[in-house]
């Protein structure tokens, strides 16, 4: 049976908006994600200038010693905006809600050997603060940045970092309780392991350049530490060491990484092919903070892998030296 | 420690407590003032920051879960909504001119709301407010990007929000809404909050959103009601963050109180004369009418807001004193701004009209105390005049309020035959405002006011024209060039609604989807 | 005492809540508008999340109820099992 469905067909006068128009061309619909981001950011005429910052426009693209032609050369491969990013993170978080649920309701948490969990709780805990470190940074970077192709990953970033730590919260809760809670964050002020990071981290928080802060951050740090801790310290070395369980409990941040990377090294790439002067202060920036995160997520590395930190570590800058290669940026 | 034995369950607040507060540290590698450099100069002294309290205590998981619902249901409407050429349920065509203002005027707001929540969140030290921010950042970037989504359907079939992005940074009434978010977002992290988040969103958001999606419900308009309503169920968690910022604010510090009650007194006064749009949205835009801008205001504003400052007197606050002209205003609002747009409707991005019999009748009905008696004999006149050909078109500029950048029409608190002017000098110049409460607040911050991008200053300058252009040459039509400057197109954009094209689409669509022609 | 409300979408999935709060609040008032439904209340409206649960006959997480709620009025404290809205003078 065939069933014909009707409804009227009226010629639309125009396909999307003018400026959307006038970078796709007037003869095709344009996406979500382009009416979403393109020209969002309002760009002439503004009232008055910051209290806060008197030296710049309202939004200003010379915050940042990047220079871009034109600030929407910069797209999300992902696509996000708001809708697509919600539904993304609403199922992965289905996910999460259902490992912590099997960990949890299988008493799995019980199961684990004492070293790994003493590991677990010693290495992660402490990185609660690292993803609140990030949520502020990339909330700077969302506030202070140009064009809303470079801003809006940036309150995405921030929130899932929020969720991030949130997540590691519950990890804590599940493996220890409230105290462990206490105590990972007082070997976060105190404990020489860390402190490398925390330095890291807070002077990150006084960055001034939008560009560079996503560097720092979402580049350089993550770009170490999520391939150490999650990749290989959880998923690889704690799993053979019985510690399964915690692997299911961190997937949201494993999946997530492999996600957002996707996204950073684009934005990479984008700045660095604009310009000779684009990539060599790119290129400045990444090794800078490179070398530094590096310097820092070292002392964390022997939390779990004793002897072995200098070669892992090793083999994870490597890693990320070949993947600014490939974003078009030679360390 | 033994793993069987089940942990006990902590409550939504000691949860919230760890999965937020706990995330914080004081810094010792960087100084505070480095770290958090915007917090200090507006004066407010804040001295425990973890006496924030967060009502809704959401988590990201929880933010995720609902919000993706929301999102679902809403994007399947708008997706059902365009399918079925939704655009034509709507009571009739001129409805849509409400959808144009909404786009160029409220839309681009939301976007700067959703930077200025990121700015403040990251400003402040404290770990609630932070989160509660940065939600709310994230939150208006959504509805930035559903109004889009949901208006980009009806910018296929309909004329002058083609190009809303260039109209709202130039389009001469677009300044008036433009300024005011400029100006919260330009003053400190503080004032930003009790601007935004408390003067606007807990204050005023009822006016703005309840009659707009109301209205667009009541005139089939399903697409925007959709967006309008899932909106507003983020605003309600947006309200009660202006009242906990508030709250928060006075219980730190009693010095707090009356830079607090400058804000919301200023606020207050800059949020209404933005709404200035919404009453003639009400009382003249929609085909179909929820109630009128005097009720709306009665309802929201004097009872619920009243509520609102008998609750807050307990800390010192009081109403604002500018509650006693809106009162005044309340009877003329509305008709003083429609028939400027009537006269300006050359230069616009929508259409006006003037009512019919039976729109006059609810008008008079509504406002007994002032329509039939100065307003309907105006409407009357240029009925007439239309009728005869001379529909009028004012190609005159306005003089505009220095302050809050409405053309110079309001009338005298309690006189509606005089005009209303008020003026400062400063510095040698002279400036102009439209009420005491625009002159106040200039001279509390001449500095900042003085910087003001006044359209029509800028066209006299010879600023709003397109490149190359030589005002000097014979037959210099200006108005042309302003429009070229606005890119709006001439005849198709603006204009009365009468002759419009979109009236002509509308019905001849209309009739192919409900006659067999 | 000042008024205090709660606005919700008028749909399939508010129709228990509402029914829940009017028991719980034998005094509020339904005012039903376009698309919405509005319940105000003297001082003080209590959403309980035991009594929602009765009438839907599965659990219910009060966060939930942010899918549907258009506006309110109102401080606001919640808990795992209530929303209260309440004035305080």
């Amino acid at each position: 049976m065939q069933i014909d469905l009707r409804t009227v067909t009226i010629k639309p006068l125009r396909q999307t908006f003018d400026n959307i128009a006038r970078r796709i061309g007037a003869d095709k619909p344009a996406s979500r994600y382009q009416e979403g981001t393109l020209d969002m950011q309002q760009t002439a005429n503004f009232h008055y200038r910051p209290t806060w910052d008197p030296e710049h426009d309202i939004y200003d693209a010379s915050r940042t010693a990047i220079k871009m032609a034109d600030w929407y050369a910069f797209k999300d491969p992902r696509q996000f905006y708001y809708g697509a990013y919600t539904l993304a993170r609403a199922k992965q978080q289905d996910t999460a809600e259902a490992n912590f649920d099997f960990v949890e309701n299988r008493g799995l948490a019980g199961t684990l050997p004492e070293s790994v969990r003493k590991t677990v709780l010693e290495l992660l805990l402490p990185l609660r603060h690292v993803a609140w470190g990030s949520n502020m940074n990339n909330a700077s970077v969302c506030a202070y940045s140009y064009g809303t192709g470079f801003s809006q990953p940036h309150i995405y970033q921030a929130m899932d970092q929020l969720g991030i730590a949130q997540y590691l919260t519950r990890v804590g809760l599940l493996l220890g309780d409230v105290e462990s809670l206490d105590e990972a964050k007082r070997a976060w002020m105190d404990d020489d392991a860390w402190q490398g990071l925390r330095r890291y981290v807070e002077d990150s928080f006084v960055i001034k350049d939008p560009v560079e802060l996503f560097v720092a951050q979402n580049v350089a740090l993550d770009g170490l530490l999520y391939p150490l801790v999650y990749e290989t310290i959880i998923d690889d070395v704690l799993s053979s060491q019985g510690g399964t369980p915690v692997a299911m409990l961190t997937q949201f941040m494993t999946d997530w990484f492999t996600e957002t990377r996707k996204w950073a090294d684009a934005t990479v790439k984008i700045a660095a092919a604009e310009s000779p002067e684009n990539k060599e202060v790119m290129a400045r920036w990444l090794s800078q903070w490179r070398d530094r995160s590096a310097a820092a997520l070292l002392p964390v590395a022997r939390i779990a892998l004793g002897d072995r930190s200098d070669e892992v570590l090793g083999e994870v800058v490597q890693q990320f030296n070949a993947r600014m290669a490939k974003a078009g940026v030679a360390l | 420690m033994d793993m069987q034995v089940a942990k006990k369950k902590l409550g939504l607040k000691e949860r919230y407590a760890v999965m937020t507060r706990g995330l914080d540290w004081t810094p010792s590698y960087q100084k505070m003032e480095d770290i958090y450099p915007y917090i200090a100069y507006e004066g407010i002294k804040i001295h425990d920051w973890d006496k924030w309290e967060d009502p809704f205590r959401l988590t990201m998981d929880a933010y995720w879960k609902y919000q993706a619902e929301k999102e679902r249901k809403l994007y399947a409407i708008i997706d059902a909504f365009n399918q079925n050429n939704g655009h034509l349920n709507v009571t009739d065509a001129r409805y849509i001119n409400t959808i144009k203002l909404f786009i160029s005027g409220i839309s681009p707001l939301e976007y700067v709301a959703h930077r200025g929540f990121a700015h403040a969140g990251r400003a402040f030290p404290g770990a609630g407010p932070r989160v509660a921010c940065l939600m709310q950042s994230l939150d208006e970037i959504r509805h930035a990007q559903t109004q889009v989504h949901s208006i980009s359907n009806y910018n296929k079939y309909y004329n002058g929000m083609h190009d809303f992005h260039h109209a709202h940074d130039r389009v001469w009434f677009l300044s008036v809404p433009k300024s005011f978010f400029d100006d919260a977002i330009t003053a400190g992290p503080f004032e930003f909050m009790v601007s935004i988040g408390f003067s606007f969103e807990y204050v005023l958001t009822n006016l703005l959103f309840v009659p707009f999606v109301s209205g667009a419900a009541y005139n089939g308009d399903m697409g925007t009601m959709t967006f309008g309503f899932s909106a507003q169920s983020d605003e309600a968690r947006h309200m009660t963050l202006g009242l906990e910022v508030i709250k928060f604010i006075l219980e730190q510090d009693p010095a707090n109180v009356p830079i607090v009650q400058r804000w919301i007194d200023k606020w207050t006064w800059r949020g209404y004369r933005v709404l200035t749009l919404v009453a003639m949205m009400m009382d003249y835009m929609l085909p179909k009418r929820t109630m009128s801008w005097k009720e709306a205001w009665e309802v929201y504003f004097e009872e619920n807001g009243g509520a609102l400052f008998k609750d807050l007197a307990r800390y010192g606050i009081k109403m604002p004193k500018c509650a006693e002209q809106i009162a005044l205003e309340k009877d003329h609002l509305s008709h003083q701004a429609w028939s400027t747009f009537y006269n300006y409707a050359a230069a616009a991005n929508f259409h006006t009209w003037m009512p019919d019999e039976d729109e006059m009748a609810w008008l008079a009905a509504k406002y007994p105390a002032s329509f039939d008696k100065h307003y309907r004999p105006r409407y009357e006149f240029w009925r007439e005049q239309a009728a005869k050909g001379n529909r009028f078109y004012n190609k005159t500029l306005p003089m505009l309020c220095q302050t809050c950048q409405i053309p110079m029409i309001f009338t005298e608190p309690g006189d509606a035959t005089k005009i209303c002017y008020r003026e400062v000098d400063y510095k040698g110049d002279k400036y102009h405002f439209c009420s005491d409460h625009c002159k106040e607040i200039f001279e509390h911050e001449p500095e900042k006011y003085v910087q003001a991008w006044l359209p029509v200053h800028q066209i006299y300058q010879g600023n709003c024209f397109p490149e190359g252009t030589d005002p000097t040459v014979e037959g210099f039509d200006p108005l042309a060039a302003v429009l070229q400057y606005y890119k709006l197109e001439h005849g198709r954009d603006n204009l009365d609604f009468d002759i419009s094209e979109d009236k002509k689409n509308f019905a001849e669509w209309r009739g192919q989807a409900t006659k067999n022609i | 005492m000042s008024t205090v409300f709660l606005a919700l979408q008028t749909n399939e999935e508010t129709r228990p809540i509402i029914e829940a709060i009017l028991q719980d609040n034998p005094s509020a008032v339904v005012d039903e508008q376009p698309a919405m439904v509005k319940i105000n209340a003297d001082g003080r409206l209590v959403v309980r999340r035991e009594t929602i649960e009765e009438l839907i006959g599965r659990d219910y997480d009060l966060q939930e109820l942010q899918v549907n709620m258009i506006t309110m009025s109102g401080n606001l404290d919640q808990t795992d099992d209530e929303i209260i809205l309440f004035w305080k003078s």
